[in-house]
Order: C-alpha cells, then sequence, then structure tokens
C-alpha cells in the first residue's frame, strides 16, 4: 500500500486463490459432474463445431425430417437426423451450442460489469442519483422478464447482436440491487472508515477495498444467472424472435420442430436434451460454487 | 398501519410511473417511433399522419407529458392490425392469462411444498436426494421443450389430452402442468432449505427440551416459521407468472396477454406490444402490493421496519 504505514485488516478477503475454490468446488459430487458435463458440452460447443459433418445451413430437400439412423441415406450418414429442409441436425446442434454459449458468455460480464458499476457508484455515494437509478431498477423489475424483452425486440429487431442487447439491458438491474445492497453495508466497515483515514480518493476505496468485497457475491450471482442467460435466449429464438436462421440456434430448432412434432419426436428432442444438460451442467456448478463462495445466497437461484 | 400503507401504495405508484417512462423511452430509441406505430406497408404520407395524429412533431416533453396522461387514463393506443383500443385487446386476453396463472399456482404449491416436506422431514436419506434430483431437473428442463414433450406424449402418442386451445379443464391441465413445474420445483427447494433452518434454531431445542410432543412442535414451532419465506416467494411467483406465461401460451396456443404481445411483435404491431409490457407491470406490481399488505397486517415486524426506513 503506497505510502501508508497504517495496517488494517481486511476482513473476510484472505486471497484463497482458484486452485483451493476449484478443488471445493470438484470435491462434491455434484459439482463435479457439473463441470464434467459442461467441459464436455463445451469441448463440443468451441471443438467440434468447427469441424462438423455438413455445413449446418446446407439445404438438401430429397432427404427430409429424417430420423436419427447410422445407416448412410443417399451415401450421407446424418447420425441425428434431418429436419424439414434435409439439413444435418447435429451439424445445427453443435452451431446452436456454441451460438447459446457465446451469447450467455457475451451477456453475463457485460450486464455483471454494468451492474457492478451502477451498484458500486450509487450504494456508495447514496443521495439522489441513488434514489432515481432504483427507481429504474423497481420500475423494470416490474416488467415482466419475458415482455419487456419482447417490447425491446419490437423497437432494436431480432438477430445475434441485437439479442446479447436486449439480455443485456434485461439483466443488469439484478446485479445492480444485490451489489448497492452489499456496498451500503461495506461502505459503514471500519477498513472503509480507515481507508478514507489514511486520505485514499472515493476510486481507491471502491476499486480496492469495495469491489474485492463485493466480487465473491457477484461471481456466484453471475453463474447462476449464466443458465437464465442461456433459457431466455432459446425461448427468444423459440418464440422467433430471437438469433435468426440461416445461423442456427437451439431455442431456433426447438421452435421450427414445432410443425413436425406429431410425426418426428425427435426432431424437439434432440435440442431440448441439449439446452437441459447445458442449463443443468450451470446450475450444478453455480448450486455448488454459491455453498463455496456465499452460503448466505441461498435462495438467490432465481431470476 | 395506515403510515405503512401508504408508503407502500406510493412506492408502487412510482415504479409503475417508472415503468410508463421505460416504455416511452423504448419508443423513442428507436429513433423515429413513427415507423414504429405504422405497418410496414405504409406510405410515407401515412408516416405524416401518424406522426401529427400522436403528436410525435411535439418537443419530447411534451409528448412524455401527454403520453403519461394518457396511460393513466386507460388509453392504451390503438392497435392497427385489428383497429380496436389496446386495452380493450388486454382486458379481454386478461381473464385466460389469470386463469392460467391460478391452475400455475395451484400446480406450483400442490406439488412443490410436499416434496420439499418430504425432503426435509426425511434429511439426508436417499429420498431427500430424490426429491432434491428431481427439483434440479425441474429447475433445468425449459418450458418450451417440457411443453412439447407433454403435447408429443399425451397429446399425440397417447391421444388424452387436447394439444391446443382453451375453454375446458383438459385444456388447462398440460399448460397449468408446465407453467407450474419449473416454480414447484423451486418452491420445494425452498421449503425444505426453510424448514432445515427452522429445524436447527434454539427455539425449536428449547420446545424439544421441555417435552413438548414432537407434533405440536412441528405444528406450532416449525411449521409456522417455516412458512413465511415460502409464502412470500409464492406471492412472487403468482406475479411472474402472470406475466411470464409468453412461452407456455404460445406453445398452446392459450388466448392470454403473453401470445397476444408475441402475435404483435411478429406483426409488427408495437401499440399492442407496448401495452402488455405496461400491463403486464401493473399486474405484478399490484400483486405485489396486495401480498405486502396482507403481510404488514399478518406480521407486525414489518411495518415496524418500513415505519423505521
Amino acid at each position: 500500500m503506497a505510502g501508508s504505514t497504517l495496517v488494517f485488516a481486511r476482513p473476510r478477503t484472505e486471497r484463497r486463490g482458484l486452485r483451493p475454490l476449484a478443488r471445493r468446488v470438484l470435491r462434491s459430487p455434484s459439482g463435479a459432474v457439473g463441470v464434467a458435463l459442461l467441459a464436455v458440452l463445451t469441448a463440443a460447443a468451441f471443438g467440434w463445431s468447427w469441424v462438423t459433418p455438413y455445413d449446418p445451413a446446407a439445404q438438401d430437400l430429397s432427404v427430409t425430417v429424417h430420423p436419427p439412423s447410422l445407416t448412410p441415406i443417399r451415401g450421407n450418414v446424418h447420425l441425428l437426423g434431418t429436419d424439414q429442409l434435409g439439413r444435418d441436425i447435429l451439424s445445427r446442434l453443435l452451431v446452436g451450442l456454441r451460438i447459446s454459449l457465446l451469447v450467455a458468455l457475451a451477456v453475463v460480464p457485460l450486464s455483471v460489469l454494468l451492474g457492478l458499476v451502477m451498484g458500486m457508484v450509487t450504494g456508495y455515494r447514496g443521495g439522489w442519483l441513488d434514489l432515481a437509478l432504483m427507481r429504474v431498477v423497481d420500475a423494470q423489475l416490474a416488467i415482466p422478464t419475458l415482455l419487456l424483452m419482447v417490447a425491446v425486440v419490437a423497437v432494436l429487431g431480432s438477430g445475434l447482436l441485437q439479442i446479447v442487447m436486449v439480455l443485456v439491458i434485461a439483466g443488469w438491474p439484478t446485479y445492480a440491487r444485490v451489489v448497492r445492497a452489499e456496498v451500503l453495508a461495506l461502505r459503514e466497515r471500519e477498513f472503509v472508515a480507515a481507508a478514507r483515514a489514511v486520505g485514499a480518493s472515493d476510486a481507491r476505496i471502491l476499486a480496492r477495498h469495495v469491489l474485492h468485497n463485493v466480487l465473491p457475491t457477484v461471481l456466484v450471482l453471475a453463474t447462476l444467472q449464466l443458465p437464465v442467460v442461456i433459457v431466455l435466449e432459446a425461448a427468444l429464438s423459440f418464440l422467433g424472435l430471437g438469433i435468426q436462421p440461416p445461423t442456427p440456434s437451439l431455442g431456433q430448432m426447438l421452435g421450427h420442430s414445432q410443425e413436425v412434432v406429431w410425426r418426428a419426436w425427435w426432431m424437439p428432442t434432440i435440442p431440448g436434451v441439449a439446452i437441459t444438460l447445458l442449463v443443468l451442467a450451470f446450475n450444478l456448478m453455480g448450486d455448488r460454487l454459491r455453498d463455496v463462495l456465499d452460503p448466505r445466497l441461498r435462495g438467490l437461484g432465481q431470476l | 398501519m395506515t403510515a405503512y400503507v401508504i408508503r407502500r401504495l406510493a412506492l408502487s405508484l412510482v415504479a409503475m410511473f417508472g415503468v410508463i417512462t421505460i416504455v416511452f423511452v423504448l419508443l423513442h430509441v428507436s429513433g423515429d417511433p413513427a415507423t414504429l406505430l405504422v405497418s410496414q406497408e405504409a406510405t410515407q404520407d401515412d408516416i405524416d399522419r401518424i406522426r401529427q395524429a400522436y403528436g410525435l412533431d411535439q418537443p419530447l416533453s411534451v409528448q412524455y407529458a401527454r403520453f403519461a396522461a394518457r396511460v393513466v387514463r386507460g388509453d392504451l393506443g390503438f392497435s392497427y392490425r385489428q383497429g380496436l383500443p389496446v386495452a380493450e385487446l388486454i382486458v379481454e386476453r386478461l381473464r385466460a392469462t389469470f386463469e392460467l396463472a391460478l391452475a400455475g399456482l395451484a400446480v406450483a404449491v400442490l406439488l412443490g411444498v410436499p416434496l420439499g416436506l418430504i425432503a426435509a422431514a426425511r434429511h439426508g436419506s436417499a429420498v431427500d436426494t430424490a426429491a432434491m434430483t428431481l427439483a434440479l431437473l425441474g429447475t433445468s428442463v425449459p418450458s418450451f421443450w417440457l411443453g412439447l414433450l407433454l403435447i408429443i406424449v399425451f397429446g399425440v402418442q397417447l391421444r388424452w389430452l387436447p394439444v391446443s386451445g382453451y375453454g375446458s379443464l383438459e385444456h388447462l391441465l398440460m399448460p397449468a402442468f408446465v407453467l407450474g413445474g419449473f416454480y414447484a420445483a423451486q418452491i420445494s427447494r425452498l421449503t425444505r432449505a426453510s424448514l432445515l433452518e427452522v429445524l436447527a434454531q434454539d427455539y425449536i431445542r428449547t420446545a424439544r427440551a421441555k417435552g413438548l410432543a414432537g407434533r405440536a412442535v412441528l405444528l406450532k414451532h416449525v411449521l409456522r416459521n417455516a412458512a413465511l419465506p415460502v409464502v412470500t416467494v409464492v406471492g412472487l411467483d403468482f406475479g411472474r407468472m402472470l406475466g411470464g406465461a409468453v412461452v407456455v401460451e404460445t406453445i398452446f396456443a392459450w388466448p392470454g396477454m403473453g401470445r397476444l404481445a408475441v402475435q404483435a411483435v411478429l406483426g409488427r404491431d408495437f401499440p399492442v406490444v407496448q401495452g402488455a409490457a405496461i400491463m403486464g407491470a401493473a399486474v405484478f406490481l399490484a400483486v405485489n402490493l396486495i401480498i405486502d399488505l396482507l403481510y404488514g397486517w399478518v406480521d407486525p415486524r414489518l411495518r415496524a421496519a418500513a415505519h423505521r426506513a
């Protein structure tokens, strides 16, 4: 610490490093299953999806709605079958998985960043800014998430970039509210008063002392929000308001399968299982991470 | 109590005002709101006419005041697709949404609470593990897939239930289960956690130590205290179901507000989308207000806390 000879303990922040944390997550069976499942799905999404057996957008109208099979159809093997336009479902599934993960991995850090900044500044400063922002948060959280997203889509239009924006807009208030509550409690603590006493600026206090104590909570919340974001993206795409063709997505595949649900049970089942496994993996990991990092957050596992 | 009621009421009104503001901002961030309010086939003449009719050529502050005044009077504009007032269209659909949310709530409570009770009673056993695995699956299966799955099994294969539509109890079963299933899973986890927490409290040990029968402890001390967080979440869930049935209503062609909103976006009928967002928020806030007021009445601690704040 530059210049200061004053020593004060920072509570609750013994640097615990990532490695012991990972070990504690992996120690429980549920945590281990979650991480393993996620590893497999991530490998498929970011490795296998670049070498898919077929072009996920290539149509072949001579083999439409074909069930999964190992035997070649006109010289082509479609392991998971084909859809109404004769596109290979396995290829679409792999690319769709990648899109789902990419969207979630873009949306969650952006929402965290926005929520963190808003929550820290308003919680620390208080005053009219705090009052105004919290009313905005209240109002936004009052609009049911999907209705809000649908309304934003109506303005912004649909597509990959727009979906990321919609999800960030819908996501940040949750973080802002939680961060603000933490900061309100933290700013009364002795170590913040001590930092102020030795002449640290507000920005320095926030960055060095407050952020440190807020991060575990935010990390847990972010992990728990990942599956929520995946489901919301899939839901939008399912409704035809999310990712637009030719880019495949899991929700879109489920949406299209509605037309043939009466004769092709595998069409909704394949992407459905994929989304469920993805969400399950994140839920298992998130639950465990919460128990390890911040047991007070029980009950936060929902939007 | 009066101070508490007034305070809660004021907070809800402020939030509603915020909702109106958000929707207004939403309409204007796209650049030219007039293009959002007309159909795609509209000519430049139509757009100019809309701009004048809605006062979109006025300064923003004037527009905002007019918009807010209009919404407060219950005027949500006109749907150009159906040529009817948006408020009328939505009120027509609210009944179906309300029925579905009530049925979903029944599913969530009737499945979730017993599952959580059983898991807590057999804490640490195989029954507990099984119940919580089921709950985890319940929170992980997305509603749109569960809905299609049920349609395949009960509608297409077994032919027991109609796959879509509205009117009879048979029509209600699948949508209610799909809507309530997710919340049932969450409620079961919460019920279990809440019970276990109360069971670990000192006053339970005291009650046991002074020789109270197991049943008396359970009924008088455990359930009463464990119920409060569960009831809170059930109330919140009801509010969410009222506004969040968008997907379920679409899958089962349920004629509710959520489906209306989706169809409106697909048909570029912005006034209807706008109205649905405002109405959804109003319903959510109203439900929350009622729950909070009931609480203040039941639990004097809350009133005191609100008074201090």
